[in-house]
């Protein structure tokens, strides 16, 4: 069922507008892709078609431009639940992205179901998206925030999770793919490990950086929710969503309240609409959720076995590269288990100044934390540069990112 | 217009069949379309495992008051089983009209009613 296919990213880089221009007089090559990406022009023309013809507020109206604003909003929810293999619609709520998605379980889920004394169980890879909303969780109802070791080389330590799961564990959560380190977590034996050893937990899976750049199967993963942002799979920004059992859902209160979300309203007390409704409260971001659609058209029309080769690839020769170079690090596991992600420090040059260096250069990489302090000060270090690879990337640009190290290297050398 | 408001919709809007309200019923429940606010209350009852009676009271639009109408036909004689498959697309059928996700609740409101009056049974 697979097809081999090889994708060509010199091709798609010409369906991205902003890839041809130039920063600084020099063509843009953009390695920033952990935090967004950018988007192809089928996406930018599918939300500016949505607003020229079709737009209208959804659900509600009977004239023609409600039913297509409406129809149109449906089938991209039907596109994010096919992309991700979830195995019911109902289940797929649009957010805002990841992090409200997250927070939507840690309110609406957390304030329900943690109590006094019950564990919350993370690691300590979590981007802060992933980290903070469980912090205030288990600070307000007493519970306590438990954390899966991240070892040396960047790997989750699997023993301290078996540690951590023997106890009055109610959930754990964890990131697919770090942001930082690039790291695969092995997702479906964590959770496989958690319903042996603590199956009374919920399971959340921070899918931000993984359903954009790998086959994702929310099905086969097992998990209870699933978040994602669609501004890191050539989306809009402002729309992302969670997908969460359904039975898990139908059982929590909800999240955000107002309109949409009802299905009758007494002057004292209200019930609630049906899933995915119950958790859209207000006019949600439409001709967002359109453009992801349109987004997780164009992803499936490249392929996203085809993507995963593609960036494993660029990171393993971005590594190659870099292992030839004095003076720079690379943090994180070796190439087979990262996906397009790589952080580093090169010797007496601050992230920072490394950044400015390469944006001269016409190069985007990431300097700082990355949203991940606590990973930062595990690992000993103040901040990371990070190049963060996506479909349209090539092997030019990581030469490019390499010829910008060195020159920064003789400026303050 | 006329795809919508066919002659069989309107009569069963303007002469409802099985209106009204059953004492001992089985299953008796109720539900909204919140988006404009229609009601559906289905009564049923059983007999030998089987939908005997059926009544339904309503107020809504002439879509949702011809399903609802239609609908207490369709489901009489029908085993449990028989009820917990039902879908949208048999409404559909039943329904003989095109709707499309405006009024597809409308349509709809007679089946979320009794699925959800089988729920509570269950």
């Amino acid at each position: 069922m697979s097809i081999e296919r090889k994708l060509d990213p010199v091709a798609l880089k010409a369906d991205f507008p902003a890839l041809a221009r130039e920063v600084h007089g020099k063509p843009l090559v953009y390695l920033d892709n952990a935090a967004s990406t950018q988007k192809p022009l089928a996406v930018i023309e599918s939300v500016s078609e949505f607003y020229r013809a079709h737009y209208a507020n959804i659900h509600r109206g009977v004239h023609t431009l409600s039913e297509e604003a409406t129809t149109a909003y449906e089938e991209a929810r039907d596109k994010v639940c096919a992309f991700i293999r979830a195995p019911d619609r109902r289940g797929v709520i649009f957010t805002r992205n990841a992090t409200e998605a997250i927070n939507l379980v840690a309110y609406a889920w957390g304030r329900s179901n943690v109590g006094p004394g019950d564990r919350v169980v993370i690691t300590e890879m979590e981007h802060h998206s992933n980290l903070i909303p469980w912090q205030l969780l288990v600070r307000d109802v007493g519970a306590e925030l438990t954390y899966v070791r991240v070892t040396e080389e960047g790997r989750l330590d699997l023993e301290s999770l078996g540690q951590v799961l023997d106890g009055p564990v109610k959930l754990v959560a964890f990131s697919h793919l770090s942001n930082v380190l690039g790291t695969v977590n092995p997702a479906q034996k964590i959770i496989a490990q958690v319903r042996a050893q603590a199956p009374q937990a919920r399971v959340l899976v921070d899918a931000a950086q993984s359903v954009p750049h790998l086959p994702m199967n929310a099905e086969a993963l097992d998990c209870d929710f699933l978040a994602l942002s669609g501004h890191k799979m050539c989306g809009p920004t402002g729309i992302g969503a969670l997908y969460g059992r359904p039975e898990v859902l139908d059982d929590m209160p909800p999240f955000l309240a107002g309109g949409g979300m009802i299905n009758r309203v007494g002057r004292m007390e209200a019930t609630w609409a049906d899933l995915p409704g119950k958790f859209e409260a207000g006019t949600p971001a439409i001709a967002e959720a359109v453009g992801l659609g349109a987004a997780v058209d164009y992803l499936d029309g490249v392929g996203m076995e085809a993507v995963w080769t593609h960036e494993q690839q660029l990171a393993a020769y971005a590594l190659e590269r870099m292992a030839e170079m004095p003076g720079v690090s690379v943090i994180g596991p070796p190439a087979q288990e990262r996906g397009g992600v790589v952080s580093f420090t090169v010797e007496s040059i601050h992230p920072h100044d490394l950044a400015q260096m390469l944006d001269w250069d016409g190069v985007a990489i990431r300097a700082g934390h990355h949203c991940a302090r606590l990973l930062h000060d595990q690992l000993g270090l103040r901040a990371t540069a990070r190049a963060s690879f996506y479909l349209y990337n090539t092997r030019e640009d990581v030469d490019r990112l390499v010829e910008g190290i060195q020159r920064a290297q003789g400026f303050f050398g | 217009m006329d795809d919508l408001y066919r002659e069989h919709i309107l009569d069963h809007y303007a002469n409802p069949r099985n209106q009204g309200t059953l004492e001992d019923a089985d299953i008796v429940c109720e539900w909204d379309n919140p988006v404009c606010g229609d009601t559906v209350r289905l009564y049923l009852c059983l007999s030998e495992g089987r939908v005997g009676d059926v009544r339904f009271e309503g107020q809504g639009c002439v879509i949702s008051m011809a399903s609802a109408s239609m609908f207490t036909e369709e489901i009489q004689g029908k085993t449990l089983e028989e009820l917990a498959a039902l879908e949208e697309g048999d409404v559909f059928r039943m329904l003989g009209i095109t709707l499309g996700p405006a009024r597809a609740k409308c349509g709809l409101l007679p089946l979320r009613v009794l699925q959800e009056g089988l729920r509570r049974l269950a």
